[in-house]
C-alpha cells in the first residue's frame, strides 16, 4: 500500500476500533487546527473568488482610460465617499493610475493573472520535474547522473538571474517569463521526486509489483509516485509563492507582462518613479502581491506540518 | 580538511562547465544575427565578419563552445556596446558597489535575524515569538522592489525633517567627495599595475575606503545611503535566518545535554550561549549560504530602485538596451561568483562540523 492512500485505524475514547481514516482526512483535521494555515486558506479563497468574479466586481474596465468619460486626472488620489470625499466626484477607492484608469479594477483583474501565473508555472515545473526526477531515481546509473548534474547546474545560478537571462534571450512577455520561471523551478521538484523514488524503489511492494509483471510506467505511476505526492504538494504550494514573487519581479523590470496588462508587478514598475507623488499607485499593487504570496506561504507551512509523518498522531 | 577542500573543488568543475554550457546555449539562442545582438545594430559588415571569425562563430558548435571556454578562462568577457567599455572594466567599476550592498544586507539580516530567532526559541510561544514569526512570514512574502520603494517613501518623505530622514537614492550626497585610501596613504602605485587594480577595487567600496582613510564624514554619509537598500535587500534573508535560528534552537533546547547543563545549575545565559547556540549554529550556515543567491538576484531589483550603479543596475540597463553580450557575461560572472560563495559555505560547514569532512 502506498503512503498517500494509507489508512489509519482510529481508536475512539473507549478504546474500541471504529473506522479507518484516510491520510487526507487526517491532514485536513490537522490543517484545521493550525491558525496560520486557516488564515492562508481564507486569503486564498477570497483571492480565488475575486479572480473568478473580477468582471462583475470591478466597477470599471481595467483597460479603458477614463479620459472623456469621467472628470478625473491621471494619478488622482483615492476618493472614497464614506471617508469624506465629495459626492460630486466619482468614487475610485484606490485612485487613478498614470493612464487614467481605475486602479481598483485593475488590481482585481490582477488577482486572476497572479493566480494563473502561480499555478501554471508550478504545474509546468512539477510535470517536467516529476518526469526527470522519477526517471533519474528509478533508472539510476548514467541517466540519473546526467539529469541530476544538469539540475545541479540550474541550481548553481541565482534563480532570478537565470530567469532574467532566459527572458532576455526569449524576448520580454508574460508567456516567456512564465516559461523562464518554470524552467528555473524544475530542479526543486526533480530532487523531491527523485528522493521519494529512491526511498521506496527497493520496497517489498514494489518488488512484488515487478514480480507480478508490472510495466515500468505502471510501477512508477501507480506504486512509486504516489509517495512523492506529499512533499510535492508542500513544495508546490511554497513554489507558487516564489513563482508569483519572481514573476512580479520580472514584470517590474519590464520583462514580464507588458502594458496595458493589469499585472501587479508591471503596474508597480510603471509607476515606481511616482512613489513620492502618487504613493497609492505603488502601495496597493505591492500589498496585493505580498498578501497573495503570504497566503501561499502560510498554507504551504501549514501543509508541511500537517503532512509531516513525524507528527503522526490522529487525535 | 585539505582532502575535503580538494574534493569539493574538483566536484565544482563539472558545475562550472555546466554553467558555461548553459550561458553558451543562451547566447546561441539569441534571435537573429549574434554579431549585431552583441555589438549593436550599427555594427558594419566588416566589423561583424571580423567579430564572427575572431569568436569562431563560423565554426561548428562544439568548436564555438571551445572558443567560449577559452575566452572565459582568459577572463575575456567581451565589450559592451552600450557602455563602450570592456566587461572587465565594468566589473571592476561596479562589482564593489554590489559587494558592499550584499554584505551590508547580509550583516543586517544576521545581526537582527539570529537574536530574534534565538529569543523567540527561548521564549517559545510568548508574544516575542508570535510577533517574530508573524514578521518572518510577512518578511519573506514582500517583493524586494516594493519594500525598497516603501522604505524610500517613509524615510525620505514621510519622515522628512526628522532625525530619521534618510536619502532615497545614490551612494553619497552631492558635494561629498571620497578620496581613495591609497592616495591618502601616499602609496607609490603604478596605474595599471595589478596591485593598483586590487586597491582601486577596494577603494570603490565607500564604507571600507572611508574607514581606511579615516574620513568619518564620508563614512557617515555612505552608511546613511546604504541603510535603506540594505534593509530592503536584507529583509528576506533576515526572515529566513530568524526562522531557522528559532527552529534550530528549539530542537537543541529539547536535547538531554541542555537539561544536564541546567541540572548542573548553570546560569540560563551560559546554557543558551555556550551549550545551545553553538550547536544550533550549523543549520544557520546553510541558510545564510542559500540566501546568497537571493541576495545576488535581489541586488538587481534593489539597485534599480535605489539608483545604485552596481552590477545589478548595469544588468537592468543592459536588458532595456538589449545588450545581450553584457547580460550573458554578467550571468556567467555572477554564477561563478555564486559557485565560489557556495564552496566557501560548504568549507566553513565542514570546518564547523567534523562529521562532514570525514564522511
Amino acid at each position: 500500500m502506498t503512503q498517500a492512500t494509507q489508512s489509519v485505524t482510529v481508536l475512539d475514547p473507549e478504546g474500541i476500533s471504529l473506522k479507518s481514516v484516510s491520510l487526507w482526512n487526517i491532514t485536513l483535521r490537522r490543517l484545521r487546527r493550525r491558525k496560520s494555515a486557516i488564515i492562508g486558506l481564507t486569503i486564498l479563497s477570497i483571492l480565488t473568488f475575486i479572480a473568478l468574479t473580477a468582471q462583475w466586481l470591478a466597477p470599471y474596465d481595467p483597460y479603458t482610460p477614463l479620459i472623456g468619460i469621467e472628470e478625473v486626472k491621471a494619478r488622482e488620489a483615492p476618493c472614497i465617499h464614506l471617508l469624506g470625499c465629495p459626492e460630486t466626484k466619482p468614487q475610485h477607492i484606490l485612485g487613478i493610475d498614470g493612464n487614467v484608469r481605475d486602479q481598483f479594477s485593475r488590481l482585481l483583474y490582477g488577482a486572476r493573472l497572479s493566480l494563473m501565473i502561480g499555478f501554471s508555472t508550478v504545474t509546468f515545473a512539477i510535470v517536467i520535474g516529476t518526469v526527470l526526477g522519477a526517471l533519474g531515481g528509478y533508472l539510476g546509473g548514467w541517466v540519473d547522473n546526467v539529469i541530476m548534474r544538469f539540475m545541479d547546474v540550474l541550481l548553481a545560478f541565482p534563480s532570478l538571474l537565470l530567469a532574467i537571462a532566459i527572458v532576455t534571450v526569449l524576448g520580454p512577455g508574460l508567456i516567456n517569463a512564465l516559461l523562464a520561471i518554470g524552467i528555473v523551478s524544475i530542479p526543486a521538484y526533480a530532487r523531491v521526486v527523485r528522493a521519494s523514488v529512491l526511498s521506496v524503489r527497493e520496497m517489498d511492494y514494489v518488488s512484488a509489483s515487478r514480480a507480478l509483471g508490472g510495466s515500468m510506467t505502471q510501477i512508477l505511476f501507480r506504486r512509486i509516485l504516489p509517495n512523492a505526492l506529499t512533499p510535492l504538494i508542500v513544495q508546490g504550494t511554497l513554489g507558487i509563492a516564489t513563482a508569483i514573487l519572481d514573476a512580479a519581479a520580472l514584470s517590474f523590470l519590464g520583462l514580464g507582462a507588458q502594458p496595458p496588462t493589469p499585472e501587479w508587478g508591471s503596474m508597480l514598475g510603471a509607476e515606481r518613479n511616482q512613489v513620492f507623488t502618487a504613493p497609492h499607485l505603488v502601495f496597493f499593487p505591492g500589498i496585493a502581491i505580498a498578501l497573495t504570496v503570504l497566503a501561499f506561504n502560510l498554507l504551504g507551512d501549514g501543509l508541511r506540518d500537517a503532512l509531516d509523518p513525524r507528527l503522526a498522531h490522529v487525535s | 580538511m585539505t582532502t575535503y577542500i580538494l574534493r569539493r573543488l574538483l566536484s565544482s568543475i563539472p558545475v562550472l562547465l555546466g554553467i558555461l554550457f548553459v550561458t553558451f546555449a543562451l547566447g546561441r539562442w539569441i534571435p537573429g544575427d549574434p554579431c549585431r545582438a552583441i555589438l549593436g545594430e550599427k555594427a558594419t559588415d566588416a566589423v561583424c565578419n571580423d567579430f564572427i571569425h575572431r569568436h569562431g562563430l563560423d565554426r561548428p558548435i562544439p568548436v564555438q563552445f571551445g572558443y567560449y571556454i577559452r575566452e572565459v578562462a582568459q577572463g575575456d568577457f567581451g565589450r559592451s556596446f552600450r557602455f563602450s567599455k570592456s566587461v572587465n572594466e565594468l566589473l571592476v567599476e561596479r562589482l564593489p558597489i554590489t559587494i558592499e550592498l550584499s554584505f551590508a544586507a547580509l550583516f543586517v539580516s544576521i545581526i537582527v535575524g539570529i537574536p530574534l530567532g534565538v529569543i523567540s526559541a527561548v521564549r517559545h510561544n510568548s508574544w516575542v515569538d508570535v510577533l517574530t514569526m508573524l514578521w518572518a512570514n510577512i518578511g519573506v512574502s514582500m517583493p524586494v522592489f516594493w519594500l525598497g520603494l516603501m522604505l524610500a517613501y517613509i524615510f525620505a518623505l514621510a519622515l522628512k525633517d526628522t532625525p530619521f530622514q534618510l536619502p532615497p537614492s545614490g551612494r553619497l550626497s552631492p558635494g561629498v567627495l571620497t578620496v581613495p585610501f591609497y592616495e591618502v596613504w601616499n602609496l607609490p602605485l603604478q596605474p595599471g599595475s595589478f596591485l593598483y587594480g586590487v586597491l582601486d577595487f577596494i577603494a570603490r567600496m565607500n564604507i571600507l575606503n572611508s574607514l581606511l582613510s579615516l574620513n568619518f564624514e564620508v563614512l557617515r554619509d555612505a552608511v546613511r545611503h546604504l541603510i535603506l537598500p540594505a534593509l530592503a535587500l536584507g529583509t528576506i534573508p533576515m526572515a529566513l535566518i530568524a526562522r531557522m535560528a528559532r527552529s534550530s534552537m528549539l530542537e537543541v533546547l529539547g536535547q538531554d545535554y541542555i537539561r544536564t547543563a541546567r541540572a548542573k545549575g548553570l546560569r540560563q545565559r551560559v546554557v543558551i550561549m555556550k551549550h545551545a547556540f553553538r550547536n544550533a549554529l550549523l543549520p544557520l550556515v546553510t541558510v545564510i549560504g542559500l540566501s546568497l543567491g537571493g541576495l545576488l538576484g535581489g541586488a538587481v531589483l534593489t539597485e534599480t530602485v535605489f539608483n545604485l550603479s552596481g552590477v545589478g543596475r548595469i544588468l537592468y540597463d543592459a536588458i532595456t538596451a538589449r545588450d545581450y553580450g553584457i547580460v550573458q557575461a554578467f550571468t556567467v560572472v555572477i554564477a561563478i561568483f555564486f559557485v565560489i560563495l557556495n564552496l566557501l559555505v560548504d568549507i566553513s560547514y565542514a570546518y564547523l562540523d567534523p562529521r562532514i569532512r570525514l564522511d
